[in-house]
């Protein structure tokens, strides 16, 4: 693999750039391999990446069939954050998090990672009381945020509207070391790396089927033939309820469409990543000027990555609420993607009832941030058998009601 | 140099001048203009400086596709950045300023990165910039984003108005050109209900631009009847400056009116977005010609054969004197034609066909005196800010330069794509259309419906159809389809008489010369704005970036304001023949609403400020805001958080209203709470199912505290219920809960339990509840009323009707404070009356309205649990200590079998008890309590969590509730509770019930 | 922007009117059952790439919950029906079958 640096670019500009290397391979796929991982979006190629790089596990097939990172990968806000409350979820978004610091130097691919901060606006006292506590738990999870007061909101953010009228801005939970990263970078470097260690990334490659002999996985059908394995990962977001019907079981999955939109771009004008759940939008600012926004999910089953535009309308008002400058800009692109709910809104890292088959779903509308820490649980989980990482994560805690909400942190108003 | 011409102009009002000023300088078109067309009046080639490389950038169009001509308009509130030129009306008084360089678009500091542009391929920076770590975040990061970005950030509250309209109609006609007119009419006369709206001020497309007679009328006349025949038209309405922005769902269009943009003055809102349904949607939104790529094609002064043809015909403009015409097809001999008629220099078309026979068009350029190089192309464009000249070479060759043509204009065109978006948004499928080299909507694959049902049309260009017959033959079948699919029968009026002009074939040709080496194709642009050229999508390729969509992403061809209406076709063919693929295997990327940027602020539209959204108030809400109440949102709904007095902290209120409560009266407007009457046969059945505990077993004129689940075991509301009769029950929700367990009880009734007799209402409105509680309650009462409300009469949780000053009432004797305490239900009407009748009666016990923190923390001094706080929505009610509220004699309820799961047994649950710190401070809200040792995942371990903490005004010291593992066995054992600075507070576990723990105030 | 149309008021209305339920016909489990049955009664979907029978709430409306037969891909509304039934109705079926010959969903076909 040719090492990517200024130098090298400055190298190839002399021979007008006709020296670079494909970034990742793209072979045929053999027979048979160690392990296959279905779906070549952040969080699969992830897991193939820590597989061969923590356990030496580099027969390994990625199946994708679009193209890699076209999925949610390549959907979402990019936002990273592990200010989470509950402590599984603090532990591999942190974990997460604090692989995205040093990802660039290890990928040798500019992921652009920017911890500009990123910042849950309290706009309610249910709220106030949510992040401290959440403040409170960060602390003891080894997790660097910080409940600040409405003064600090609009130093940090001086576009924000603190006074209301509707819901003045109270406080807010701010996690310095949080912020963005290139999306389809994440993807393409984890790709680079997986092929360099000699792994097949195969794209336009869709399994129809799953084989097994007496309860345990042997291979899947594909639309380029069938390939065998011992170990298979599902990493297929909001396709995993189709695969796992494939493998005759269900998941506590229901796939349902989010939708996002930027702004054209403009001259930086806002530093950090700012959440306000209670009027339901959030934003930041990309390199390139334009406004990053997101908002709610839709209330059925979808799968067209499109979605009603009263979600993008609320979410408008609730970012000229919040930035009233907004209101002079202008929607350039929205667009929707199908993100996998669990039954409570956390994701699944399992052995499922077919042996040797895991899945790794259901990241809902959060998956982005957690790609590394995600790949790194599951491929030591599809390694070993088990992970701290994803302990709590198994799909056992549907049966047992050990549920992981997150969402408690908002409150409940009384 | 570009002039305005002594005559012509079609869409301009010599007669009315208007000024406005460009970067500060001052200028002058007339009415009628765009700013693109007033600057090139003007000789303002230049508009602005593009992305990446800041190089000089020109108007390159003269519509929508436009990605250069983008502008700051306005000043102070009304500023507003990214404005097209080509599509912005000029006014009095206009001032744009244009982008993206520093100090002056003449000087651009930025232009550096032109010299560098070989360091700064596509993805760049994917693979520089990695080391040293910080420097990302505090070098590369920040200089990168200062040199992106466009326009300036707006710095103000937008001070104008939006709105929304509301349409329905049977076809929905997008586009006013000759085939949305057509199809429009033709619709209408099935007596169809017809919406027709254009994006521009005008009707009739580029048709009456481009020529040919209709009926033997000239096109102009032709749309000038046909447009009065449509305004005449019950069943039809019409709407200028109103663009198609983005087809959803079932039929679902969102116009975007631009109302005000032209008129500042005038009054009334600046954008409109409609919201149109439509049973048939009728997309005539036309083609847009295509750039070709050569080097040097991104020089100011090259521009889109059509366009410069429209700025002749339409504003009467020059965009130069000399223009060399360089083409695939024939269409770009009807500009060299229309400049030579108006007198302008055309000194040769280089044609990349090499064709037999000459074409009508090419016939008239030739007997109009003008060269026709056939099988010749661009070498490379001469000039920097403006086109000086253009070296020519053969197009089969490599670029060896045959002759140079002085020159100021390049005009091109690579032949037209059908405009696709609107017809794409909702997933119908396109087609490669060989012939002329684009794709088209495939018709056997439409946007489907409710039913299945195609729902939209494509028509004329838009569906492909680029000569005038054509077009308005398919607007014709167009119209009467989309009728006929909603409903109404119609038979195609006779075809008209379209003059017929003959073009040869278009040659597909993407890149000039063919045979460029790299130096030229890292000089021939495919996304102006964006500056990805010929050579970057190679080298996606190359790199294996071979999807569209990775090529897309990596180059970011495409992905400008104008989202590659003018470059994605041609990237398309580049990244095609560098796989060495057929165009349609590659495909395209997915067309997105909106089709051009729409304001935010018309999303919005009338939702900002005090009407973001709905608001609640209660009866008394007017008394709350002259009294000095401090409000906090509670869903909806304001309440008062406390009174404050002149000189009062919020603290000093909230311990006021405590102390004076406890001492003697309170009041406390409890009208938010939910209030739902369950009534039927069933409805004791049915409650015994909703709560925890037995509701079937109350007896009329009682009231019992309730707890509620959801079926997965998690504790969601709690309230008093009474009984009114033997078949209905009043339940009494949280203030967000009311309209949440409405839907909850409607839910099983309907879908589970629905042979049961029972009836839900929500009367939450119909009910003003005022809460009396104090020492001196009874007696306040007394004053008010002849009924006997004696300890007796009506004991603690009982109700009475009874008439209280006069109004009919009804009186709950329960307590959330521990005190003596009755809620007051009356008429909502009534509510004011109640609650002055209750103040000036308590005025001789010191009456003191209390609003939501002093009602915590008189309910935390006593223990009570309070939804949201002891509860988030993973606490069982066996946490809370309110095993007394859970029937261990029903069979069901909602809740109950989820409870039986093993993680809801384990009696390591955490479970509810008080804390009181050592040193009497207050803990910290949302604190846990340590515990010793780490988790595998390194995480310090904890056994608790502080859940409501207040100062008690009472006690004077602090207070806490939380939740502890195995906390009822620890009785007197101290946790420690580290603070967000470190600091760490012991707290020792106690009995919730701080105050009164016998209840002796409260039954009195 | 989905367009349904409440079987009890028989108003066809925008999606804003209603509020989705997920799945339709699911059998409740309470005290006495298994793990199992209880757990696939409360979190185990279909969540099929296809015909999917759900829940609605004309809340904006009449109030009423029904159910519909919904593709999940096409977005196509074959038909809608009280939710006061055991499966759907004949006619239902048929118009699914018209349109997805040999579809299924959970036990009915």
């Amino acid at each position: 693999m040719k090492h990517y640096s200024a130098f090298a670019v400055a190298r190839e500009a002399l021979r007008n750039h006709t020296g670079w290397e494909r970034a990742w391979a793209s072979p045929e796929p053999k027979k048979k391999y160690d392990v296959i991982i279905v779906g070549a979006g952040g969080h699969g190629l992830a897991t193939a990446y820590y597989l061969g790089k923590n356990f030496g596990i580099t027969n390994v097939a990625v199946l994708e069939k679009g193209w890699l990172g076209g999925g949610n990968t390549g959907r979402n806000t990019t936002i990273i954050r592990s200010n989470y409350l509950q402590d599984p979820s603090a532990a591999i978004y942190e974990k997460a998090r604090s692989l995205y610091e040093t990802l660039s130097q290890e990928l040798n691919y500019n992921i652009m990672f920017s911890p500009r901060g990123v910042m849950m606006l309290a706009q309610t006292q249910a709220e106030v009381r949510g992040y401290e506590r959440t403040a409170h738990a960060n602390v003891l999870q080894g997790v660097k945020t910080e409940y600040i007061g409405p003064q600090r909101v609009k130093q940090l953010v001086p576009i924000i509207n603190i006074d209301g009228p509707r819901y003045p801005v109270l406080g807010a939970i701010w996690q310095a070391r949080g912020g963005t990263a290139r999306h389809d970078a994440v993807a393409w470097g984890y790709a680079r790396a997986c092929s360099d260690m000699g792994m097949h990334i195969i794209q336009k490659c869709e399994v129809t089927g799953i084989k097994q002999t007496g309860g345990k996985v042997t291979g899947v059908n594909t639309t380029r033939g069938t390939i065998g394995c011992d170990k298979l990962g599902v990493v297929v977001a909001g396709h995993s309820g189709h695969l796992a019907d494939m493998a005759g079981f269900r998941l506590p999955i229901e796939s349902v469409s989010l939708q996002a939109l930027v702004s054209e771009p403009i001259k930086p004008c806002m530093d950090v990543v700012v959440m306000a759940n209670t009027v339901h939008g959030y934003m930041s600012q990309s390199d390139k000027g334009e406004m990053v926004i997101g908002g709610g999910t839709d209330g059925y089953n979808n799968y067209t990555q499109r979605g009603a535009f009263h979600h993008i309308e609320e979410t408008v008002r609730a970012l000229v609420e919040t930035f009233p400058m907004v209101a002079r800009l202008k929607m350039l692109r929205q667009w929707g993607g199908i993100v996998d709910v669990t039954g409570d809104r956390s994701p699944i890292l399992s052995k499922t009832p077919v042996d040797g088959m895991f899945v790794n779903c259901g990241w809902g509308t959060g998956g982005f941030k957690a790609i590394p820490g995600s790949g790194w649980g599951f491929a030591e989980l599809m390694a070993k058998g088990h992970s701290p990482l994803t302990e709590a994560f198994g799909l056992n805690r549907f049966y047992e009601g050990r549920f992981i909400d997150e969402s408690v942190a908002a409150g409940v108003a009384h | 140099m570009s002039t305005r011409l002594a005559n012509g102009g079609r869409l301009l009002d010599r007669g009315r001048r208007v000024d406005f000023t460009f970067n500060g300088k001052r200028m002058n078109g007339y009415a009628g203009d765009t700013i693109a067309s007033a600057l090139l009046a003007n000789d303002q080639m230049m508009v602005g400086r593009s992305f990446k490389y800041h190089r000089p950038r020109g108007v390159v169009a003269s519509g929508a596709e436009e990605p250069n001509g983008l502008v700051g308009m306005g000043t102070g509130a009304h500023f507003e950045p990214n404005q097209r030129v080509t599509t912005t009306e000029l006014y009095d008084g206009l001032t744009a300023t244009s982008q993206n360089h520093w100090p002056s678009l003449e000087f651009d500091v930025g232009a550096i990165n032109t010299s560098l542009a070989r360091f700064l391929p596509a993805g760049f920076y994917y693979k520089m910039f990695i080391h040293p770590r910080p420097f990302w975040k505090h070098v590369y990061e920040p200089i990168i984003r200062k040199s992106a970005g466009l326009g300036k950030a707006p710095d103000q509250r937008d001070p104008d108005t939006y709105e929304h309209f509301y349409a329905f109609c049977d076809v929905l006609v997008i586009g006013g050109g000759v085939a949305g007119l057509q199809a429009a009419r033709t619709a209408a006369t099935t007596g169809a209900k017809v919406m027709l709206i254009e994006q521009t001020a005008h009707w009739g497309g580029r048709a009456p631009v481009d020529g040919g007679t209709i009926g033997g009328q000239p096109v102009g006349t032709f749309v000038d009847d046909l447009v009065a025949e449509l305004s005449a038209m019950d069943n039809v309405t019409m709407r200028n400056r109103t663009m198609g922005a983005g087809v959803y769902d079932h039929g679902y269009v969102l116009g975007y009116e631009r109302v005000g943009d032209h008129q500042p003055e005038a009054q009334g809102p600046r954008h409109r977005l409609w919201r149109i349904r439509a049973a048939q949607i009728v997309t005539a939104t036309g083609a847009i010609e295509r750039p070709l790529s050569f080097a040097g094609n991104d020089v100011p002064g090259v521009m889109l054969a059509s366009a410069v043809r429209d700025y002749v015909v339409d504003f009467g403009v020059s965009v130069g004197d000399r223009t060399v015409v360089v083409t695939n097809n024939d269409d770009a001999y009807r500009t060299a034609i229309t400049l030579k008629k108006v007198g302008l220099d055309v000194p040769a078309i280089l044609d990349a066909r090499v064709t037999g026979q000459d074409s009508p068009l090419m016939a008239e350029a030739k007997s109009l005196g003008i060269q026709v190089l056939l099988g010749r192309g661009i070498s490379s464009v001469k000039g920097v800010k403006r086109v000086t000249g253009v070296d020519v070479c053969s197009q089969s060759g490599e670029g060896a330069v045959l002759e140079e043509i002085p020159c100021d204009v390049v005009a091109m065109s690579g032949g037209w794509s059908p405009v696709v978006h609107l017809w794409s948004h909702c997933g119908g499928k396109l087609v490669w259309d060989e012939a002329t080299s684009a794709f088209r909507p495939d018709v056997t694959r439409a946007p489907t419906g409710a039913r299945g049902e195609a729902f939209v049309v494509p028509a004329g260009a838009a569906n492909g159809a680029l000569l005038l017959g054509d077009v308005l033959s398919d607007a014709t079948s167009a119209g009467i389809a989309a009728a006929k699919a909603a409903g109404h029968e119609g038979t195609a009026p006779s075809a008209l008489d379209v003059e017929k002009i003959k073009e040869a074939p278009m040659a597909p040709v993407w890149m000039m010369p063919q045979g460029a080496g790299i130096k030229k194709r890292q000089k021939a642009w495919l996304d102006y704005q964006n500056d990805v050229k010929v050579s970057d999508i190679q080298l996606a390729a190359r790199e294996g970036y071979e999807s569209v969509e990775h090529a897309k992403r990596y180059t970011t061809l495409g992905m400008a304001t104008d989202q590659g209406k003018l470059s994605n076709i041609n990237g398309l063919a580049i990244l095609s023949d560098s796989l060495g693929q057929p165009i349609p295997q590659t495909g395209t990327t997915t067309f997105r609403p909106p089709y051009t940027p729409i304001s935010m602020a018309a999303i919005t539209g009338e939702a900002r400020d005090e009407r973001f959204q709905p608001l609640r108030q209660t009866p008394i809400h007017e008394w709350h805001v002259s009294n000095g109440a401090f409000f906090e949102p509670v869903g909806h709904w304001r309440r008062p958080y406390t009174y404050q007095k002149p000189g009062e902290t919020i603290d000093q209120a909230v311990s006021r209203e405590v102390k004076a409560t406890r001492a003697s009266l309170g009041m406390l407007d409890a009208s938010t709470l939910g209030k739902l009457v369950v009534k039927g046969k069933d409805a004791g059945k049915f409650l015994d199912m909703l709560y925890t505990n037995v509701m079937s077993s109350l007896k009329p004129g009682r009231c019992r505290y309730g707890l509620m689940c959801g079926e997965n075991g998690f504790l969601s509301d709690d309230g008093v219920v009474a009984r009114i009769d033997e078949d209905s029950f009043l339940c009494h929700t949280t203030t967000g809960g009311a309209e949440r367990i409405h839907a909850h009880m409607e839910e099983w009734l309907q879908t589970e339990w629905w042979d049961w007799d029972v009836y839900v209402a929500n009367v939450t409105e119909q009910y003003a509840q005022i809460a009396v509680v104090g020492p001196h309650a009874r007696d306040t009462l007394a004053k008010l009323t002849d009924d006997d409300i004696s300890a007796e009469a009506l004991p603690f949780m009982a109700w009475k009707d009874i008439t209280l000053g006069g109004m009919q009432a009804r009186a709950y004797r329960i307590s959330f404070s521990g005190e003596l305490s009755y809620e007051i239900a009356v008429k909502a009407s009534e509510g004011r009356a109640l609650w002055d009748a209750l103040l000036a009666a308590g005025s001789t016990f010191n009456v003191t309205p209390y609003g939501t923190e002093a009602l915590h923390i008189m309910r935390a001094e006593k223990g009570f649990i309070m939804i949201g706080d002891e509860t988030d929505g993973t606490v069982i009610p066996q946490d809370l200590g309110l095993n007394w509220a859970i029937s261990k004699k029903k069979e069901d309820y909602i809740g109950k079998r989820a409870q039986a799961r093993s993680h809801m047994t384990d009696p390591a649950r955490w479970k509810l008890v008080g804390l009181e710190t050592l040193d009497g401070s207050v803990l910290p809200d949302g604190a846990y309590a340590t515990a010793v040792g780490t988790n595998a995942n390194g995480q310090r371990e904890t056994q608790g969590r502080v859940t409501s903490t207040y100062h008690s005004p009472t006690l004077e010291r602090g207070i806490a509730m939380g939740l502890v593992l195995n906390g009822p066995d620890r009785m007197g054992e101290v946790l420690e509770f580290p603070r967000l600075d470190g600091a760490v507070i012991r707290a020792k576990i106690v009995d919730a019930v701080f105050f009164d723990k016998d209840g002796e105030k409260q039954n009195v | 922007m989905l367009i349904l149309t409440c079987p009890c008021c028989g108003v066809t209305g925008e999606e804003t009117e209603f509020h989705g339920g997920g799945e339709a016909h699911l059998k409740r489990f309470g005290p006495g059952s298994t793990d199992s049955e209880f757990h696939d009664y409360l979190f185990s979907k279909v969540n099929p790439m296809g015909v999917h029978l759900e829940r609605w709430r004309h809340n904006n409306g009449c109030g009423k919950w029904f159910h519909a037969a919904r593709d999940t891909v096409t977005l196509e509304v074959y038909g809608s029906y009280p939710a006061q039934t055991l499966e759907p109705p004949q006619s239902v079926k048929d118009a699914i079958t018209a349109k997805r010959p040999g579809w299924s969903w959970r036990e009915f076909a």
